[in-house]
Formats: C-alpha cells, structure tokens, sequence
C-alpha cells in the first residue's frame, strides 16, 4: 500500500510503480477516504486498507513532519516491511519507530531511501528510475540515491544486471543496513555478487566489512565509497553523511573494505570492471 | 543546529541545573558593566561554535570591570579559528573542587539515545575516552520505555569514590539532561566540567547542545537564533535561506549536482584528476527552475570559483528545467565563468538542445565532463 498515496509525489510515483508491475492494492489518506489514485482505492486508515485487502508492505509518501506517525500506524497494523521514502524525520522519532518495529520483527528500509527494485520479478518500491536496470546476478545495497542509479547504469550497460537494488537511506538512523542486507543476499539465489555503495559517517560499511571478514558472506563483493574529498563535521546533504573527529572517513571505510578482500572502485565508472575480474 | 554556550546555560538552568552567575555582552562597556555587577574576578568566554575556543585564546580571565572591558575590546570582532567573536559571557569564576562529565547523545549505530558519566571530566575527557574507558559509565536507553530515575542512579553507581550525596545530585543532573535531551530534540546535551565547587554543589561550567536540524520545525523558541552568528561563511548562510544543502570548500571549481552521493562523488572525481572543488551543492530530487537558477547564481557569485561543474542524472529531477535554471542563471550573471554540464535523464534531449543555444555543451559521461572541467 502506499501511504500519502493522494500528495504530488505519492501519485506520481503510484503511476510509476504500477506500470512497473508492483502490485498495490491501497492508498492510504487521512480524510481522502474512497477517492481513487490510479484505479487504486484510497482509505482514511492503514487498518480500515488492511481490513479490506492483503497489504504486506506500504511504502511511505507522507511528509516528515507526519510521517512518523504514518510509520507508527503502519507498526500497529501489523505490516511487515515499511519502506519509508521521506527525508528529513527528526532523530528522536525515528529512534522510537525503529524500537517498536524491531520489538515486533518489522523491517524499517529508510527513512530517505529511494526504495527497492527488483528487476525480474517486476517490482520497484519507492522512486528509482526504472530505465536504469535490468534482470541479472548483481546484488546493489546503497546508502544514496541518485548515485546508485549512475552505477546501476554502467553495470548494465556492461552487459550485467541487477537482482535486487535495496536503498538503505541517507539518514543517520536507518532501518536495514549493509550487514543485513548482505545477510539476506547470501540465502538469494538470483544474487551472484554484490556491490557496496557507501559514504563518509557512521561505521556501517565497517560493520559489513567485519562480516565479510568473518566468513559470513562468501560470494564476491565490491565497493564504491563517496566521500573522499569532504571536510570533518560538516553535513553533506545526507543526513548520515557527516565525519566526526575521525570516525566515519572514507579512508576508515576503504580500508576496512580492503582489508576485508573487498575491492573498492576509485570510479563509479570502474564497477562492472571489479564485478567481472577473474577472482 | 549548534546552540552557544550561554543559550545551553539558558535551558539547563530552565530545566533547574546550575549554571555559574553570568550575562551575555557584545560591546566592551557592556562587559565592564556585567562584571561590576558580578563584583569578583570574572571568566570571559568568547561565544563562538567552535570547539578548542580555550586553547585559541577564546576563554580569559579578568580581576576588575576595567581589565574586563580591555580585554573584551580585543576580544570582540577578532577571530577565534575563524569565527568571529560577536558577543561574551562573562562569568563568576567557580572554585572547583573535582570536574565530573554527563551527557547525552544520540548513538546512531545502536539507534538510541546515549547516557554517559564520569567523575573523570574536563579538557582530557577525550584522552579519557580512549585510555581509560571504564572511568565512563554508559547506559543506552530503551527507547521504547525510557530513562528512569532508577537507571540514572544504576548507572551514577558505577563511578568510583563518589559520596552519597554526590551520586543524588549527580544522578539528578544525568536524569534532568535525558530530558531536555528528549523533549529539545537534541542530537548531544553534553556538560563538561559539571563542575563540583568547593562548597559541593555541581554547576554546568560549560555546556553544549545541537538540536537536530530536522525538529527544527517544532522548536518556534529557537527561531531567533541568529543565523550569522553561526559558524557559517556568508554564502552558506545564504543557501541555507535558499534551502540549499550547500557546504563551502577552499577551492576553484563550483560543483552543482542531483543527489548527496552523487555530488560527493563528483567531488571525488575532480579531486581525483587534480582540480580543486569550491564547494558541495545538492539541488535534490525534482529541484525546480527557481532553485537551479538560485543555485547557480549561488556558486558563480563566489569570487574564488573560476568554472562550474553541473552533474545531472536525472530520475525525478527533469533536465529541461535543469536547463532554463541555468540559462536564467547565466543569462542574469554579469561575468562570464566557464560552465561545463552533464546531463542525462528525463528530458535530456530538450535540456540539451536549449544549453547548446546558449554555447553550452552537455557531456554524457560524469567522468568526461569532469575531466573537461579540471583542464580548463
């Protein structure tokens, strides 16, 4: 279902994803009840849309002031994945839905993400040019948006192909991150190998690195990690995207990745090169 | 948002922690002024957002009003690594006994706000931190229930050598600092020294909080802060009127572009192939043609940019207004600075079609139209 399906970029992105093939079943705004958007009929509540139809997912198009709350409704009706598209959601809020979701088993993909595409099935959640991928063995987990899409294009214009594309959000305190991702690719059997898109802040890449370390995650992995040139403590767009004294560098991440066995590509451009090199 | 010393003092003393007696001045007779008023030797402290204010000559001591005003004439207008002094806090000095450390931050890894306390405070807190981390007790609080009275004393009990009284009033302070933290919808509430005067009582010495930006939006009381007395250059300030994520770098070569990881990619890239970049400009998703135009105009009016990087890979953001936002731009701009483009995406055709009528060409590749750039 989507959530804010009646705002401008909920009904835009519902015509996207239905064209695509996602299948949704609902939208949800307070107070447009038995509107439709795109031939799809809109509810005042999460709960009256579940009632009605079998929604697993919903996809958040509310604006940030809002949007926790939109969150917390889609928890307490119990849907399992929440893919929260909207920036900018005060810390506080999201540190509370991210309790709550996990303390029910709920996945959280975001907040600031541009969704999740998946290319064979014909499914895209969120905001993600379409053109940009198609059906193969590539596994993409990133933290960005638009540079996930420049790198989705070079690798298929090599020929090569997506399995799954899952944007983990630019925000500091996100819902699935690269270990859990790489987790779940290791048990995919579309996903032969994997590509980490990540940037300066926080110690996610890191934490995946230790995993792959570890043995965890065994098919390859290669890395792109933007972020080289920007200065300490300042916010770089993304919300997540900060240095602080010397954790969350690029250099930390890089090295950490390398050490790991995990090349990492000094170019967008250079990823379909490292995804085909001879292991 | 980073709050200055004195509107941190502020709301802990609001939420009923002590704070040293002091008042804020901006020019040297106010000063003079204050400190008759405090009648003891006085601490001036340089309201700046910069951390290492101390050792940058930002914090001085003064023993009578005249000295106070000499020196706060030097103070104010100077620079303290490289924000400008406009105002000072001129405080009682404190007799301290023993310098404790609290605060409470956000943690992103665990996803949950951060409790932390030690009776090891003050300027070597971070040496602290990395040779001796068992002298900071930490609790992370469950977000879904809270922190508790109970938990702040649990956590007070595993600091050494503390009296019973001192745990209380410690235990009170951590407890009132969760909080502000929680209801002021701050990313740190951090008090260091939380000074234990010579008469036992804890005061704030000095304190720091940044609110998130994010909650701005329901914090009105903050709305006067003013923007030029943040540690923001002119034009940073300037794109943050425009609600442009806009950050100022030291070098030549202006970067525009659609995505923070795109745009710091590119950074990356310029770098890379030995240019300078001048600054970092996200336009977002979907950016409409006033705010390209605004962006444009924003980064070609700083006097050290010397060519204009503009990176589009346009999904929701639509390259022909890309286009008009940029001819309004070059069109309005007295002088002529070299703009180099890449542009592909929705609408690239007519996008391309209008800048190559304006004598602009439009690259394909990020990489080409990087290097087209640094070669210039």
């Amino acid at each position: 279902m989507v959530q804010g399906i009646t705002g401008n970029e909920g009904r835009f992105h519902t015509a996207s994803m239905l064209g695509y093939g996602t299948k949704i079943v609902a939208g949800v705004t307070p107070g447009r009840g038995g509107q439709q958007v795109e031939n799809t009929p809109v509810y005042n509540t999460v709960a009256e849309a579940v009632s009605r139809h079998k929604a697993d997912t919903s996809a958040i198009f509310v604006p940030a002031r809002f949007a926790p709350d939109a969150v917390l409704e889609a928890i307490d009706a119990g849907l399992k994945t929440i893919v929260v598209i909207t920036e900018s959601i005060p810390q506080k809020d999201a540190i509370f839905f991210m309790a709550k979701a996990e303390s029910q088993g709920i996945t959280i993909i975001g907040p600031n993400t541009p969704g999740i595409i998946n290319p064979a099935n014909q499914v895209h959640i969120g905001v993600m040019p379409t053109r940009v991928f198609r059906p193969g063995g590539v596994g993409m987990i990133s933290r960005s948006g638009t540079l996930t899409y420049e790198i989705a294009w070079h690798i298929s214009a090599a020929g090569l192909g997506q399995s799954t594309c899952v944007g983990l959000g630019g925000d500091a305190i996100i819902g699935l991150d690269f270990t859990r991702v790489l987790a779940m690719f290791e048990r995919d059997e579309e996903t032969r190998s994997v590509v980490l898109i990540g940037e300066i802040g926080g110690n996610m890449e890191e934490l995946a690195a230790e995993y792959i370390q570890e043995g965890k995650y065994r098919k390859p992995v290669v890395a792109y990690i933007a972020g080289r040139a920007a200065p300490v403590g300042k916010r770089m767009g993304h919300a997540g995207a900060i240095i602080s004294g010397d954790t969350g560098t690029a250099k930390s991440k890089i090295e950490s990745l390398l050490a790991a066995g995990v090349p990492v590509a000094d170019k967008p451009s250079d990823i379909p090169k490292l995804l085909t090199k001879p292991l | 948002m980073k709050l200055f010393e004195f509107e941190a003092k502020n709301i802990l003393q609001k939420y009923g922690i002590a704070t040293p007696a002091g008042a804020i001045g901006s020019l040297p007779e106010e000063v003079e002024l204050l400190a008759g008023q405090i009648g003891r030797p006085v601490m001036l402290k340089s309201q700046v957002l910069v951390s290492g204010r101390g050792k940058a000559g930002g914090i001085i001591s003064a023993s009578n009003p005249a000295e106070a005003r000499r020196l706060a004439a030097k103070l104010l207008g100077s620079e303290i690594k490289g924000s400008v002094v406009r105002s000072i806090l001129v405080e009682e000095k404190v007799a301290i006994a023993a310098e404790f450390y609290a605060s409470v931050a956000v943690d992103r890894q665990a996803k949950k706000y951060l409790v932390m306390a030690s009776t090891s405070g003050g300027v070597d807190i971070e040496q602290v931190a990395l040779t001796a981390p068992t002298r900071i007790a930490r609790y992370y609080v469950p977000p879904l229930t809270g922190f508790n009275r109970e938990a702040a004393n649990d956590l007070i009990a595993q600091l050494p050598n503390l009296s019973q009284d001192d745990a209380v009033a410690f235990g009170d302070v951590i407890h009132i600092l969760y909080r502000i933290a929680w209801e002021g919808d701050a990313e740190l509430v951090e008090i260091n020294p939380l000074a234990k005067s010579t008469s036992g009582k804890l005061i704030a010495c000095d304190a720091r909080i940044i609110v998130d930006d994010n909650a701005l939006f329901r914090h009105p009381e903050l709305a006067t802060h003013s923007l030029s007395q943040t540690g923001d250059t002119v034009t940073e300030a300037k794109a943050k009127e425009q609600k442009l994520a806009y950050v100022e770098l030291d070098g030549d070569i202006g970067i525009i572009g659609n995505g923070a990881g795109l745009v710091m990619a590119t950074l990356d890239l310029v770098q890379l192939f030995g240019g300078k970049p001048a600054n970092f400009l996200d336009i977002g998703g979907g950016a409409g043609v006033e705010m390209i135009k605004n962006a444009v105009t924003l980064v070609l009016s700083k006097p050290e940019v010397k060519s204009v990087l503009i990176n589009i890979f346009g999904g929701v953001t639509r390259c022909d207004l890309v286009a008009q936002g940029i001819i309004q731009a070059h069109n309005e701009f007295a002088v002529r600075k070299p703009l180099v483009v890449r542009m592909v995406g929705t609408n690239e055709e007519a996008g391309t079609q209008m800048l190559n009528q304006i004598g602009v060409h439009t690259h394909t590749s990020m990489e080409e139209a990087i290097r087209k750039v640094t070669q210039l």
